[in-house]
């Protein structure tokens, strides 16, 4: 699904199926370069996660989607038009922000109104359309409130129902629920993904948290040092990593490089394993079947998780594999009991993937690599 | 709780018997804090009585004393107080003599307070928003320094500023507009003989001097307005000037109207500046200055410090309102 390969040039009024589309897109801060040319395209109607740590640019990319920022270099372009030199306010899109920016000298049905009073619509109109935006985030009968007299959680509910009111092109979301605490921050997850589908807006969503971006995306674009590293959807980016940063950055993954890779999987160049495909045989003679990846080594550290224990294992060919085991059948004192043992570890083929050395400035440009349809499997 | 803590009830029995042995040391001031700690409202009526006591007794006293000389009236032949109570002091307000001081110090107050808010939001706006925090500070600095001196300095410095020999008259002579001035001063109410004994001038120096106390207020209400609002208005459709009106000068209000509380009353008290700059018409802090000291007419003085605060009050409740106070 290689993006470039696949986009098929709209005509005058726009391609269609595209909502948004930056084009080698460059964003310089004085000597910081915060967006290193950045290739995306999101599709009419998709959930769009932009996945990676601060300072990747992933929410750079967000802000000059939404206007706040001038691109150094490259095209942003909405739905087939050119808006690099466009002001936010003549943009059709709306953003949800990491504070939420509600204004406090309004209530919450005036915050929720005010783009439509801003496009002049009349005044029942704006208050029927605010009280069906507060319905759709279960906020009805809020409307007389401050944003001061409402919990984090409905704050963010009236963020949404702020941008959703406007009926955007795309509606972009910046860490939206960064400030919540864990279990409203899952309940909000679902509950955004179900708006997402009920609207059937294009949702452009920032975010560090790789479970939220896995859980609620219908493809993601994995960030760092202000590139892309792989465009995918959620199982691709997990399943079949790019490089050793997006195997590391999107779960937890081990990597095997020189000696070690040579010796386990026949060839140098470094390879990730997911610790979860992995299988731990305390047996070190057990059998090893067909199209399987083997290497023995010693349980240096046990960790009990409750449903699943991880295993930290020193190789013998040199290096460490993380493995996690599910607690079928083991208690956690069978488990702790492991340490120090010297154990055989084997996974299917498949599962250890050729990634590009390391991550930084030298790391792989995403385009070569993205989504092709060779997924690159050692020995497949 | 980890075994290798000890059980938090001998933990107090522990610290209880140190503060006790302190307190045995200590001696008096020991005995003085155990006290207070003993009694928290001791501490609170100690803390707070001077201060209430002053407000109390000197304040508000003074006040009252006032209040009540506004009530009584200066004979017209012998020159004495006249100590029945009456209106009349405040029936001789409506002469118009009188309420044309009243009128005029309003209209200015009034102009000086609408100048400086238009000087100052921008500069308290840039700071806010824009300057880096070295940048902030000297413009804070900039702003402070004038208090630093004399306000009588000051104000001499804007006479050399003004008169015919002075800058002013010299920079725009160089420029061939010294005109201009002389056309200004003939305009029929804010005119007069030259530009120092027009209300021009007086304007001039009073929004020079109070300019401070309006960029102060105004910039800390402007640094609590994050940037995001701004974004979140113009990402919504608002354009700029939107914005600024429906987001910006909304929050911005309570600072706006801290700081026309100072520009306004203190424009209403200053009883030196008229005397140095305009013509003779007085002004209401030169009137109560020259009833009390000149004329020894303290009725009417005491009169016309209660139109000043009357004043404030009715502006503070306008601005209540309006809902100044609404986003504080």
């Amino acid at each position: 699904m290689s993006d470039a390969a696949v986009a098929t040039r709209g005509t005058a009024t726009g391609e269609s199926g595209v909502a948004v589309r930056l084009d080698g897109v460059v964003k310089r801060f004085g000597d910081v370069v915060a967006v290193d040319g950045v290739d995306i395209e999101v599709r009419e109607g998709e959930f769009f996660s932009m996945l990676g740590p601060s300072g990747s640019g992933k929410t750079t990319c967000l802000r000059m989607i939404a206007g706040f920022e001038r691109p150094t270099a490259g095209r942003v372009i909405l739905g087939g038009v050119d808006v690099g030199d466009m002001p936010p306010y003549e943009r059709d899109v709306n953003t949800v922000f990491q504070d939420y920016a509600l204004f406090p000298h309004m209530t919450v049905a005036e915050n929720v109104g005010y783009g439509l009073m801003v496009r002049k619509a009349p005044k029942d109109e704006r208050a029927a359309r605010a009280e069906e935006a507060l319905e759709m985030v279960r906020l009805t009968g809020f409307g007389t409130r401050k944003p001061a007299q409402l919990s984090g959680g409905q704050r963010q509910r009236v963020a949404l129902a702020r941008a959703l009111v406007m009926r955007p092109r795309v509606l972009l979301l910046d860490e939206p629920l960064g400030a919540l605490d864990l279990k409203l921050r899952q309940a909000m997850q679902v509950e955004l993904k179900e708006i997402q589908q009920a609207v059937g807006l294009t949702f452009i969503y920032v975010t560090h948290d790789q479970e939220e971006a896995l859980t609620m995306s219908d493809r993601l674009a994995v960030f760092n040092h202000g590139r892309v590293e792989q465009v995918g959807s959620p199982a691709e980016v997990y399943e079949r990593p790019d490089t050793g940063f997006v195997a590391g950055f999107v779960g937890v993954s081990n990597v095997l490089e020189g000696d070690a890779a040579a010796a386990i999987v026949g060839s140098p160049r470094p390879v990730t394993i997911r610790p979860e495909k992995i299988h731990l045989a305390l047996d070190v003679n057990s059998a090893v079947a067909d199209g399987e990846c083997t290497a023995t080594g010693v349980v240096t550290k046990v960790v009990y998780l409750g449903a699943v224990t991880r295993y930290v294992v020193t190789l013998d060919e040199g290096g460490e594999l993380v493995v996690m085991q599910q607690n079928l059948r083991t208690s956690s004192m069978e488990a702790l009991q492991v340490q120090g043992r010297r154990v055989r570890l084997t996974w299917e083929r498949q599962h250890s993937r050729k990634v590009e050395p390391g991550d930084g400035p030298g790391g792989a440009p995403a385009e070569g690599t993205m989504g092709s349809a060779d997924p690159g499997e050692v020995g497949a | 709780m980890g075994p290798d803590r000890a059980p938090p009830l001998l933990v107090v029995g522990y610290e209880h018997v140190a503060v006790t042995d302190r307190a045995r040391r200590g001696g008096p001031m020991a005995a003085i804090s155990t006290f207070f700690y003993r009694h928290p409202w001791a501490k609170l009526a100690a803390l707070l009585l001077p201060a209430v006591l002053w407000l109390i007794v000197l304040y508000l006293g003074s006040i009252g004393g006032l209040l009540i000389y506004s009530f009584w009236s200066l004979a017209e032949f012998t020159g004495l107080i006249d100590r029945t109570l009456t209106l009349s002091t405040y029936q001789s307000l409506l002469e118009p003599a009188n309420s044309d001081i009243v009128l005029r110090t309003l209209a200015m107050a009034a102009a000086v307070t609408i100048a400086c808010s238009i000087l100052a939001f921008p500069l308290a706006y840039y700071m806010a928003r824009y300057a880096t925090r070295r940048g902030r500070f000297v413009l804070y600095l900039a702003v402070l320094m004038p208090l630093w001196s004399s306000y009588l300095v000051r104000a001499l410095a804007w006479r050399q500023i003004l008169a015919r020999e002075g800058v002013l008259y010299w920079a725009l002579g160089k420029v061939g507009l010294d005109g201009v001035i002389d056309t200004l001063i003939t305009a029929p109410v804010v005119g007069g003989a030259s530009l120092i004994a027009s209300k021009i001038s007086l304007f001039i120096v009073f929004t020079y001097l109070w300019l401070p106390f309006m960029i102060l207020p105004v910039e800390a209400a402007l640094e609590r307005v994050p940037g995001s609002f701004l974004e979140a208005s113009s990402d919504l459709g608002a354009r700029p000037w939107l914005t600024f009106r429906r987001i910006v000068l909304p929050l911005a209000k309570p600072g706006l109207i801290a700081g026309s509380i100072f520009t306004f009353s203190l424009t209403l008290g200053d009883f030196i500046l008229p005397t140095m700059f305009g013509s003779s018409e007085f002004y209401l802090g030169q009137q109560v200055f020259t009833q009390i000291g000149v004329v020894g007419n303290t009725p009417l003085a005491a009169a016309f410090t209660f139109v000043a605060m009357a004043i404030m009050i009715v502006y503070l409740s306008i601005a209540r309102r309006a809902g100044a106070f609404e986003s504080l």
